[in-house]
């Protein structure tokens, strides 16, 4: 794939902060307009990576391009077409939503700031409430005005830093459906989140944990490159069930989901063997399903961590 | 529920408290430092009774008597004579620039007109704008001219010894001749204000930024850190010339200072020394992890600026190692300064001395504080 099809191309990226090792030899490849997740447990190194791509911080090891610049020396002009959503709200709340928005116009010079501005209040749906301090907006409203601040310069490139963290159902689809919007409109996304529904709607995901990339493409990819069989029980009483299956040799995961237990494990024949004894159990009910994105990425953490 | 005071909950705060204290690395050494500063600067640099004021000897008559006077002043203790100089205007320089605190005219034919039992007299001009600076070495000149030439009055000048004083010791108060306080304080309270509120304003503009986390948004923007700097700075000078107006306006209408110079002046050179004291509140933000650490900082610098400045005790009176460091502190340039506008007159040539130093530090610190900016989050 050629370079002016990638938004990002970086590799060997690494960074370290007081000699302990935050992301290392990090490799990634993200298409032009297409909306890339980027998942991994808390302190996995996404902020880590996602600050680098920006220009936020310097990368101890690694090269790359982001929108064809260096991400080494060409800081200032990525700045410039890139949008960061950082995690935390990171816009003015003593400043009103408009006074805010526009000072993000001004700071990136934009001749039509009064008309970008007011076209932004218009989309967000918060034109008549343009004076209200940016503060007091709930947490749905701060991430809304938060991506629509990070749009104003009409940037190229999107990274957005869990940007739905602590926000409802109904926003969070909101948000969704708006990034695919702008995906349609050419805008190449990076996201990184935690919530598995978030990461099936999206192209290609990336997963991280321990600062190392462990699996990437797409949903069904990382599933069926993960190599994890999981059977489905119904069972009356799940809890006895689940601790006894525990720590049976071939059985890695034993996940309650409501009424159901998820059993997973890595070697299907092992698995059954495992599982046969309680599959004659009168009431119980056992059928293999496929495996969710959560089951493959709790299995890889739990791998990668024996490695470590 | 109980409602009583129950020691357990009580010692659960107390631990909690010691904790974050120790946590609180520059807390903890402001707590133990601020009594450490304020200790050696009143105990040691502090001193109301200053001595070897610097004095300069006008003398048209280069008698034996003058030179046991001049000798007689400096054996008080409180004159040390640091120029001599040979015209009116030199000396009328020296006084207004502040180089010296007194000026000693010596008359023509004093020497003859002393033999003869005219009684000539001596003038003595003093820099009055601190009158608690000079007061004690007024009071040691009176005394002088009753005893300063008895060694040299002998055989038949015997007579001329005793009372009356064989010359006379004329104390001319300069820019201050009623010796009141307010002409002094006022003046330097514009220093004093605008260095406390100056730096802390800006020191808690930046960090506010930081705890906030509005920093990251403006790092990923293509800012400059100079167009950061340069934009913090702008709002708060305007503020600073508010501050000015307002102290002018009490002091002339309130106090009644005297304003002998040109205000406009005033205007302009204010200028540097809120640039320098902004500059100072940036450094620190760019160094503070948080507002209450660039609180505590501001107060670090505040203390020794009040007290070493000679804005609460006259500046001479401090040992060398005190004036040094008072030397480097823009407040004492600026009292300098706006002392020598208003109640000397003095112009722009008066006031480039004191101005230069105030221009070295600001440039210094800008640097630092450049330098200290992250642009990254590294």
């Amino acid at each position: 794939m050629g370079n002016d099809d990638l938004a990002i191309n970086v590799e060997g990226l690494t960074k370290r902060f007081n000699g302990l090792l935050a992301v290392s030899n990090l490799a990634l490849q993200v298409r032009r307009g297409e909306i890339y997740g980027f998942l991994g447990p808390n302190g996995s190194g996404k902020t880590t990576t996602i600050r680098m791509l920006c220009g936020l911080l310097t990368p101890d090891g690694g090269r790359g391009t982001c929108l064809g610049y260096d991400v080494i020396r060409e800081t200032r002009q990525i700045k410039r077409q890139v949008g960061y959503m950082t995690q935390r709200f990171s816009l003015y709340e003593d400043l009103s939503i408009r006074e805010n928005l526009d000072f993000t116009a001004r700071i990136y010079g934009m001749g039509n700031r009064r008309q970008a501005v007011d076209s932004a209040l218009e989309r967000l749906g918060l034109a008549d409430r343009r004076n209200q301090l940016a503060g007091t907006l709930s947490g749905g409203w701060k991430q809304r005005l938060a991506l629509a601040a990070c749009m104003l310069h009409e940037p190229r490139l999107l990274l957005l830093d869990e940007p739905t963290a602590g926000v409802d159902p109904k926003a969070r689809r909101d948000f969704w459906d708006e990034i695919h919007r702008l995906a349609g409109e050419g805008i190449t996304v990076l996201v990184s989140t935690h919530y598995m529904d978030e990461a099936e709607r999206c192209n290609r995901l990336a997963y991280i944990a321990y600062g190392t990339l462990l699996a990437r493409g797409t949903v069904a990819e990382v599933v069926k490159d993960s190599g994890i069989v999981t059977w489905m029980a119904e069972c009356a009483d799940l809890y006895a069930l689940g601790s006894q299956l525990r720590g049976q040799p071939g059985v890695s995961q034993v996940v309650p989901f409501g009424n159901v237990l998820h059993v997973s494990g890595t070697d299907a024949a092992l698995l059954e063997r495992a599982i046969a004894p309680f599959r004659a159990q009168a009431g119980c009910r056992w059928t293999p399903i496929q495996p969710g994105l959560e089951d493959v990425f709790i299995q890889m953490m739990e791998k990668a961590r024996d490695n470590v | 529920m109980s409602d009583r005071f129950v020691w357990y909950r009580f010692w659960a705060v107390v631990t909690k408290e010691f904790i974050q204290m120790r946590r609180d690395r520059l807390t903890f050494a402001m707590m133990v430092g601020i009594p450490l500063i304020q200790l050696m600067l009143f105990g040691f640099a502090i001193n109301a009774d200053p001595k070897e004021l610097p004095a300069a000897v006008l003398s048209a008559d280069h008698s034996e008597f003058s030179r046991s006077f001049v000798r007689a002043l400096e054996n008080s203790g409180y004159f040390k004579v640091t120029a001599q100089p040979s015209t009116e205007a030199e000396a009328e320089r020296l006084i207004a620039e502040g180089d010296v605190q007194f000026v000693v005219n010596i008359p023509e034919n004093f020497a003859r007109k002393l033999q003869r039992g005219e009684r000539p007299a001596i003038l003595v001009e003093a820099d009055a704008t601190d009158p608690t600076a000079t007061g004690n070495a007024v009071g040691a000149l009176s005394q002088l001219a009753q005893t300063a030439l008895d060694h040299d009055l002998r055989g038949a000048l015997q007579p001329l010894q005793g009372k009356p004083a064989p010359f006379e010791v004329r104390i001319h108060r300069r820019y201050n001749p009623e010796g009141i306080t307010q002409y002094n304080i006022v003046p330097g309270l514009m220093g004093v204000i605008l260095t406390m509120t100056m730096i802390m304003q800006t020191g808690l503009a930046m960090t506010r930024e930081r705890e906030r986390g509005t920093m990251e948004n403006l790092l990923a923007t293509p800012v400059r850190p100079f167009e950061v700097m340069a934009g913090k700075i702008v709002p708060y000078i305007m503020v600073g010339y508010i501050q000015v107006t307002l102290i002018l306006l009490a002091a002339r209408f309130v106090f009644n200072v005297p304003m002998l110079g040109n205000v406009a002046l005033l205007y302009g050179v204010v200028l540097a020394f809120i640039a320098a004291n902004l500059a100072v509140g940036l450094m620190f933000s760019t160094v503070a992890k948080n507002q209450m650490q660039a609180m505590q900082m501001t107060f670090f610098f505040f203390l020794p600026s009040m007290l070493l400045s000679g804005f609460m005790f006259p500046f001479r009176g401090m040992p060398e190692w005190a004036q040094n460091i008072g030397s480097v502190l823009p407040l004492t340039h600026f009292l300098r300064m706006v002392r020598g506008i208003l109640l000397k007159g003095n112009g722009l040539a008066e006031t480039l001395p004191h101005l230069w130093p105030i221009g070295l530090f600001l440039l210094t610190v800008v640097a630092i504080g450049l330098k200290r900016y992250r642009k990254t989050l590294d």
